[in-house]
């Protein structure tokens, strides 16, 4: 019998409730307003009254409405059919909600019951399984998607029947285990889990050691992102976190990409829709929405949705890091989240910490950080989830309690700097604060050299150290003159524009541009450090301008080039030939 | 509002402040509407029995014993065609001596669309305003605001982009308009004889604060009966939203919230996301594209209200004076329009945005000559030649009084570039330069 309650006070959606019996902290309960439901989650509790927030709008809602408790925590659906589904932050699936408007109480399902799938046994009877072993393997798209043994069951089963191949639907059972007692436990295609609690069944968590690609050149040459890893990108407005984001969801190395659309613009979700299936993934010439999962809760949907929504998409991918894929899930942004936090905790009348945050935001976010990473699974395999979210700072200013919180959670820190956007230089990641702590592991700089070569990582130090030196020159040009410094600050100075424009500066909206292979990076910066590295002579200022304008002009058009191209190989000739005369 | 039957009258209030009154009430619904001696409320807070109402006119003169009617249902917008061409209060009613309209009732403030079911804005809105359609080019179903200096004509430039925009509606929501500026807004749109596309809910500086509140959710409530009920291109103009932020931190004040930044509610974002996530592009071929004003204090833009504005809506434009040519410009740095991409060099030239691009970096490299200038220092040529090459821009392209076509601005900008410069300073894709190069 479950628990229930009568609402007593409504502030916005935070709602309390005088509860009969037994409730727990995150239970999810209903509230019933005429026939719709509304669904809720305990947030405090208080003696015999709940606080809960409503992950709807409470209009209409009144003292005296009943309440149901249903038992269990914010759960999702794991199952197959996750992939190219579009859902809100509490998994319901948007495709299949009926009209234009989102309707109060509609709830729809995640899963496609009726759907059938082509299952092949892995698992058969006598072998001894736990927690997320796999059982079969189901064709979900090009993916091996795993049914694995349910992550919340306890100890060792032994397998009595796995089903043969065939067509089965996800609430079919496709096998039978028993349990150390002897009990028979069927399992079907889903499972569910509760959101706020991370999914275990894995050996270990090693540090990260491999390169996660993203076609970048700002992340992958300079501040590469490991494989389970973690990062953030935070910046003021307009200075293309999102596009940035975007680029990651459709370039990053990944098998399955989940994209949590945590408050912000219903536009950049309906970009994604719409770009999604018609763009194709070059490592597998399938339709990118095919590995991509949105969650979607943007910011005129309710607030305490919001919340849930990074939690759901980081449970569904750690589901797929179970079946030893790759996954990268990005969150934009998890200020967004931050705030619905301030907001509910503003309500419940807490003592507030630094601009109104709640105290416990600095632990809310390093302990969601710290569920991405690379694991082995128990049968050797290994799973990663790469996580990289967006912050929206407060006016543009770093020193703010999200963007200083998740700078101790995150190991990349991908700074959007304002200045950088003014001047079009785009992607805006300044250059000289932004870091990634994994070019510091002896892991990833071995992976590195035996990927791409000994040359590389000293060759990412000396252009990292030539923009600082560059920037420095251009400090000192700034306030002596262009005539007061000698003529080294002026090379300096323009061997960093050339970095600037060839290596950083990239064009996210141009097909070739956007996105460029590692082997290309690595072949443009050692051009550019070749022509860094030769001794030039020049008249005056002017004269070492002009050339490096020039070089930069070639090398922008070879950017432009399709890789190797004859087009590519007339301007790199034409480099050449500058670079040699002059 | 005419008042319904069987309505529970209470009569001794608890507490009065100067915009809520709380009083013991029983089956009260959450943002229901009742009147307190006569005047417009809505309940905010429910605790128990004790109902807390934010009366918008403010609570001036209300006596303990003031007669409360519960309404029984949220605040509502009768719709019907009969809205065009009519000015109303921020309570929905007429202010032009028209007779009241007829339609059915909506709640005002309603449920947003499914994400899903929207469309991709992708068809373009010109202005004739190059610091606009060149640079910053507006679409349809994009939410964008003008971040203005108190003093700087943001309302006539509005009410310029909205007469010359090809839309079917236009909906004005006026937030303590002065009553200079409404009776301007009046006479443009009567002046150009546009008044039949045009609906007004306007709330002046004479009238109570609180009320403004709810001059967006009419605005939008109206906005989608003709976008998704009749499939019309809908432009909202909201001004000012630094005002509507102003008022809800009143409120929030009034309840005793804590405020976070700027002494603003925690929950401004939501708010301003709620009103600005409207703008939407339907499946049927309607659409609400929203411009609206915030001003700033000084150009700055991160206090609260710009700053939470910025992150909400898709791009920002900014206006500013230009000291060289003493025009009005919009700022082609601070400027942004997010979904110019969707129409550039699709609705518009090939050679769009690279441009674009190119014409905003010269105009960039001559306010760092201007600096050089200012420190004292000997200008290059470069130097020299981009700060001439901003004077033209400035006066040829993004001042305010210029309309022209898309082309023709980027005929403009084509001429310009080989008045001052080489191909080679351009970095313009070759195939567009060769195309398209003014010059020898």
């Amino acid at each position: 019998m479950n628990t229930t309650g009568t609402v007593t006070g409504i502030i916005s959606n935070l709602v309390t409730v005088k509860v009969e019996g037994p409730v727990a902290q995150n239970e999810i309960c209903f509230i019933r307003i005429g026939e719709t439901k509304l669904m809720a989650e305990v947030i405090k509790v208080n003696g015999a009254y709940a606080f809960v927030q409503v992950y709807e709008s409470t209009r209409g809602l009144k003292p005296g409405d009943s309440v149901e408790f249903n038992g269990h925590m914010l759960e999702v659906q794991l199952g197959p059919g996750l992939l190219s589904s579009n859902y809100d932050g509490l998994q319901n699936n948007l495709a299949t909600m009926e009209g234009v408007f989102l309707k109060k109480g509609e709830y729809t399902a995640p899963l496609d019951p009726d759907k059938e799938w082509e299952f092949s046994p892995i698992a058969k009877s006598g072998d001894k399984v736990k927690a997320a072993s796999w059982l079969a393997e189901v064709k979900e798209g090009w993916l091996p998607h795993k049914i694995m043994v349910p992550f919340s069951f306890e100890g060792e089963y032994t397998v009595k029947e796995v089903k043969a191949a065939g067509k089965y639907k996800i609430n079919d059972t496709i096998a039978v285990l028993v349990n150390e007692k002897g009990e028979e436990v069927p399992v079907t295609m889903v499972q569910k889990w509760p959101v706020k609690v991370a999914i275990r069944g894995y050996v270990d968590k090693p540090r990260p050691y491999k390169l996660m690609e993203t076609g970048v050149r700002i992340i992958d040459t300079l501040n590469p992102i490991a494989e389970g890893g973690t990062g953030f990108i935070p910046g003021p407005f307009g200075c293309g976190k999102t596009v940035l984001q975007h680029a990651l969801a459709k370039q990053g190395e990944a098998d399955v990409i989940i994209m949590a659309a945590c408050g912000e613009r219903a536009n950049e979700v309906v970009e994604i829709f719409k770009e999604f299936p018609e763009l194709v993934d070059p490592r597998t010439g399938r339709s990118l929405m095919e590995r991509t999962t949105i969650i979607c809760n943007t910011s005129n949907m309710p607030v305490a949705a919001r919340e849930a929504s990074v939690y759901t998409a980081m449970t569904i991918g750690e589901y797929y890091r179970a079946m030893g894929l790759r996954v990268l899930l990005l969150a934009d942004s998890t200020s967004r989240w931050a705030q619905a936090l301030r907001e509910m905790s503003n309500r419940m009348e807490e003592l507030p910490g630094a601009d109104g945050f709640p105290v416990d935001l600095p632990a809310i976010i390093s302990n969601f950080y710290s569920r991405a990473g690379i694991v082995t699974l128990t049968n050797g395999q290994t799973g990663s989830v790469t996580f990289i979210g967006t912050v929206s700072p407060a006016g543009g200013n770093l020193k703010e309690p999200v963007t200083e919180s998740t700078k101790k959670a995150a190991r990349c820190f991908y700074a959007l700097n304002q200045n950088r956007a003014d001047r079009k230089r785009y992607p805006a990641v300044d250059p000289i604060d932004s870091y990634s702590k994994y070019i510091e592991y002896p892991e990833i700089v071995k992976y590195l050299t035996e990927r791409i070569g000994e040359r590389w990582v000293p060759n990412v130090m000396e252009a990292k150290n030539l923009i600082i030196r560059g920037k420095e020159a251009f400090e000192q040009i700034n306030i002596l003159g262009d005539d007061g410094v000698p003529m080294e600050y002026h090379l300096r100075y323009w061997k960093s524009e050339l970095i600037d424009f060839i290596i950083l500066q990239q064009d996210a909206f141009d097909s070739i541009d956007a996105n460029t292979p590692l082997e290309r990076q690595e072949f443009m910066l050692d051009k550019v450090l070749e022509i860094c590295r030769q001794n030039r002579e020049f008249e005056n200022f002017e004269e070492c301008s002009s050339f490096y304008k020039k070089v930069i002009n070639v090398m922008r058009q070879m950017n432009y080039s399709k890789w190797k191209s004859e087009e590519f190989n007339q301007y790199l000739e034409k480099l050449n030939t500058l670079v040699n005369n002059n | 509002m005419t008042n319904k039957a069987f309505q529970r009258i209470y009569t001794h209030l608890e507490s009065i402040t100067k915009a809520t009154v709380s009083l013991v009430a029983k089956g009260v619904t959450n943002d229901e509407l009742a009147t307190v001696d006569g005047r417009l409320a809505q309940v905010v807070k429910i605790k128990g029995d004790l109902v807390t109402l934010q009366v918008f006119e403010g609570t001036e003169g209300i006596p303990t014993d003031a007669e409360v009617l519960f309404y029984g249902e949220p605040p509502v917008l009768k719709v019907s065609d009969e809205l065009a061409g009519r000015f109303f209060n921020a309570y929905g009613e007429p202010i032009d001596g028209g007779p009241a309209i007829e339609g059915e009732k909506r709640y005002i403030g309603g449920p947003s669309v499914n994400p899903y079911k929207r469309r991709q804005p992708s068809e373009l809105i010109p202005t004739g305003i190059a610091g606009i359609d060149l640079n910053n080019t507006l679409v349809s179903g994009q939410k964008i605001p003008f971040f203005a200096n108190p003093d700087q004509p943001y309302n006539q430039v509005m009410a310029q982009v909205a007469l010359r925009a090809d839309v079917d509606k236009i909906i004005l929501g006026g937030m303590g308009l002065s009553n200079d500026d409404y009776l301007y807004f009046r006479n443009m749109f009567e002046g150009a004889g546009a008044l039949e596309k045009i609906i007004s809910f306007v709330n002046t500086t004479e009238q109570p604060p609180v009320e403004r509140l709810l001059v967006p959710d009419m605005a939008l409530t109206a906005a989608e009966y003709f976008a998704v009920d009749k499939n019309q291109k809908v432009l909202v103009l909201l001004t000012d939203m630094t005002l509507y932020a102003d008022a809800l931190s009143i409120v929030s004040n009034r309840m005793d919230q804590i405020p976070s930044k700027d002494s603003m509610p925690g929950s401004l974002y939501s708010d301003l996301a709620k009103i600005y996530e409207k703008a939407v592009q339907l499946p049927d071929g309607g659409s609400i594209t929203i411009i609206a004003v915030t001003t700033l204090n000084d150009g700055d833009i991160t206090h609260a209200i710009p700053d939470n504005t910025g992150y909400i809506t898709e791009g920002q434009l900014f206006l500013r004076t230009d000291t060289d040519t003493g025009k009005v410009i919009v700022d082609p740095f601070r400027s942004l329009s997010r979904l110019k991409q969707l129409v550039q060099g699709k609705k518009t030239r090939e050679d769009h945005s690279q441009v674009m691009n190119t014409g905003v970096r010269l105009f960039a490299d001559a306010a760092s000559a201007k600096t050089k200038l200012e420190n004292g220092f000997d200008l290059s040529d470069y130097d020299n030649r981009c700060l001439e090459y901003a004077k033209d821009y400035s006066n040829q392209l993004l001042a305010i009084d210029v309309n022209i076509k898309i082309d023709q601005m980027l005929d403009t900008a084509w001429a310009l570039f080989a008045k001052y410069f080489k191909k080679e300073e351009l970095n313009i894709k070759q195939s567009l330069v060769d195309k398209y190069w003014k010059g020898n």
